[in-house]
């Protein structure tokens, strides 16, 4: 019987023929904590006695949640970060780079095929670069810097097929936004997920992480694409040559196949408090908005920026909306000023935050206030995601999100698109 | 091993954004401190309702969202002695086993709020003391994962095989 992606990925790290179901010990490639979730490790790392760390080359550490720190305790945080990463010699970020998914495949960490853990549940994101990557508690991410493997039960895979030209204004986050509403928050509990299709094929690497970005909002392990040209294209822009990836065999047996015709898609929107609460927007009575966030590991990249600024150029924004736009890197900042950018966000009447988490997780740089309604391109919208249980979540586009910052209130980006 | 608690019920989807917020997980590593916070967007007061070994009751797919592992740590410090839902996000899941944080699946629909229960843990079965009624986990772990719980979590199972062992 033939293999598919997650099985052959396992088959190469436990040295054996795996399949769906079995339990493994496997040898990891890399490994990823934030600051959340990085100190809590250090702590059970020290409890058990380590002295080295396993491939430290291999391991990144990122300041993103909240960075720069907002107070004393985060500060103290990053702090034992810095002392750890100095005295084992993994890699940690330089101060401000960035959000740690995309910091962790700029710098070439997740390659097609590998085997990736990192603590912090949307580490899934890599698997737009053809790997298995999944997300692991402290515990775990400290258990892999001693020993260098893991323990894991092998899934059984899930393929979504997605066909079908995108309408205009429609993105890769109504897509998944779609899927999320389609499975509910726990339809794929523990499954790997493939993705393919010629909606696929035909997005860009950005567009397919926002994707795998938010399998885990449905229960998944991983979410993982295929790998073709613009794989290649993504690693040699980074300066690495990646010639093959890893395919399914013909024969590889699916615990289920589902295909989607998107031709007919329209924006999506995740109304409070959860992600699989989704609706087409023309189903969306009038919400007024006082908050609008662009950013995050799902829609910070470059293209999402492109996208906003798509729709802002030229106009203002609503006068009783905060606009927060925080680029997902500083090397997508860096591109995004280039470009012109940020200039149109900052005509527009927004704020731009510097890269790495923003307001997604409430810690800082923009808490909404009681009563007050959100409209954001992040993956979650938990009653109190944002700092205030008080405040309404609304998760959509960049192209939505913009266009419901300018209206002052949600809003189908079609209204703004030629 | 016998839990014996009384039982806090909760609904379907409880993420781990509610069992402990993230603006307190990212200031301090005091898990004793943390627990007052435990559940706190849901009820403010839901700290001060706990007494030692009390059990928490959830619905489906308990611990959805962040990989925190600072969710499952801050209800054990809190005094929760075990957490029966009907089905468990998966990285929950496992950072509850590794830090000593019992877990069973089970049909919840027959426990109310404040009701006294008896928990066989490794026999699975809940003994409901209010209602008379016995239920029958559906849980399976795997060996390693017993062999962790066992050992009071992966801290101690680490240092007690020296490696992952199957």
């Amino acid at each position: 019987m033939g293999k598919t992606i997650a099985e052959k990925i396992f088959s190469n790290h436990a040295n054996k023929d795996v399949k769906a179901g079995d339990i493994i010990i496997a040898k990891l490639d890399a490994l990823m904590g934030q600051d959340g979730t990085s100190p809590l490790a250090i702590k059970v790392f020290e409890e058990l006695g380590g002295t080295r760390v396993i491939n430290p080359e291999k391991v990144l550490l990122v300041t993103d949640h909240s960075v720069p720190p907002p107070n004393e305790g985060v500060a103290n945080l990053h702090k034992l970060m810095r002392e750890f990463a100095e005295k084992y010699g993994t890699q940690i970020t330089e101060f401000g780079e960035g959000v740690c998914h995309q910091v962790f495949m700029e710098r070439g960490l997740a390659t097609p095929g590998s085997l990736v853990i990192g603590a912090d549940s949307h580490t899934c994101t890599y698997g737009a670069l053809n790997c298995f990557s999944t997300g692991v508690g402290s515990s775990e991410l400290a258990a892999a810097m001693y020993t260098g493997k893991l323990w894991f039960k092998v899934p059984s895979t899930v393929k979504i097929n997605i066909n079908g030209k995108l309408p205009k204004g429609v993105v890769s986050k109504d897509i998944i936004l779609y899927l999320v509403g389609y499975f509910k928050a726990d339809g794929l509990t523990y499954k790997a997920i493939e993705f393919d299709g010629e909606t696929i094929r035909d997005l860009s690497i950005d567009g397919r992480a926002t994707i795998t970005n938010m399998v885990v909002e449905m229960g998944a392990k991983a979410g993982i694409m295929p790998f073709d040209e613009k794989t290649k294209e993504f690693f040699k822009n980074i300066g690495i040559v990646i010639n093959n990836g890893i395919e399914a065999d013909k024969d590889a047996e699916y615990e289920s196949i589902y295909n989607f015709d998107i031709s007919n898609l329209e924006p999506q929107v995740a109304l409070p408090h959860t992600v699989d609460n989704v609706y087409p927007i023309s189903q969306i009575e009038k919400i007024k908005i006082h908050e609008a966030f662009i950013g995050t590991c799902t829609n910070g990249r470059l293209e999402d920026l492109r996208y906003a600024a798509q729709i802002l150029k030229g106009k203002k924004i609503n006068k009783n909306v905060k606009l927060i736009i925080t680029p997902a890197s500083k090397r997508i900042y860096m591109q995004a000023l280039k470009e012109g950018i940020i200039e149109t966000f900052l005509n527009a009447g927004a704020i731009v935050t510097n890269p790495g988490c923003g307001p997604c997780v409430g810690t800082h740089q923009g808490v909404p206030a009681d009563g007050e309604n959100v409209i954001s391109t992040a993956n979650r919208n938990f009653k109190g995601r944002m700092g205030n249980n008080k405040a309404l979540i609304h998760l959509a586009s960049p192209l939505t999100v913009a266009a419901s910052a300018i209206k002052g209130e949600i809003t189908d980006p079609r209204e703004f698109l030629d | 091993m016998i839990l014996k608690g009384k039982a806090h019920k909760f609904g379907d989807d409880i993420n781990t954004d509610y069992i402990i917020s993230g603006k307190y997980k990212f200031k301090s590593l005091d898990f004793n401190e943390m627990s007052k916070h435990l559940f706190e967007d849901l009820d403010p007061e839901f700290y001060k309702k706990i007494n030692p070994d009390d059990i928490i009751v959830a619905g489906k797919n308990f611990g959805c969202g962040s990989s925190r592992e600072q969710a499952p740590l801050v209800i054990k410090y809190a005094g929760i002695s075990l957490v029966i839902a009907k089905s468990f996000a998966r990285i929950f899941y496992r950072n509850s086993i590794n830090v000593g944080l019992p877990l069973l699946e089970a049909d919840t629909d027959k426990i109310d709020n404040g009701d006294e229960l008896e928990v066989d843990l490794f026999q699975g079965k809940i003994y409901n003391k209010t209602k008379n009624i016995t239920i029958l986990s559906k849980s399976t772990f795997p060996d390693i994962m017993v062999k962790i719980l066992q050992a009071g979590g992966l801290v101690e199972y680490l240092k007690k095989e020296g490696d992952f062992k199957i």
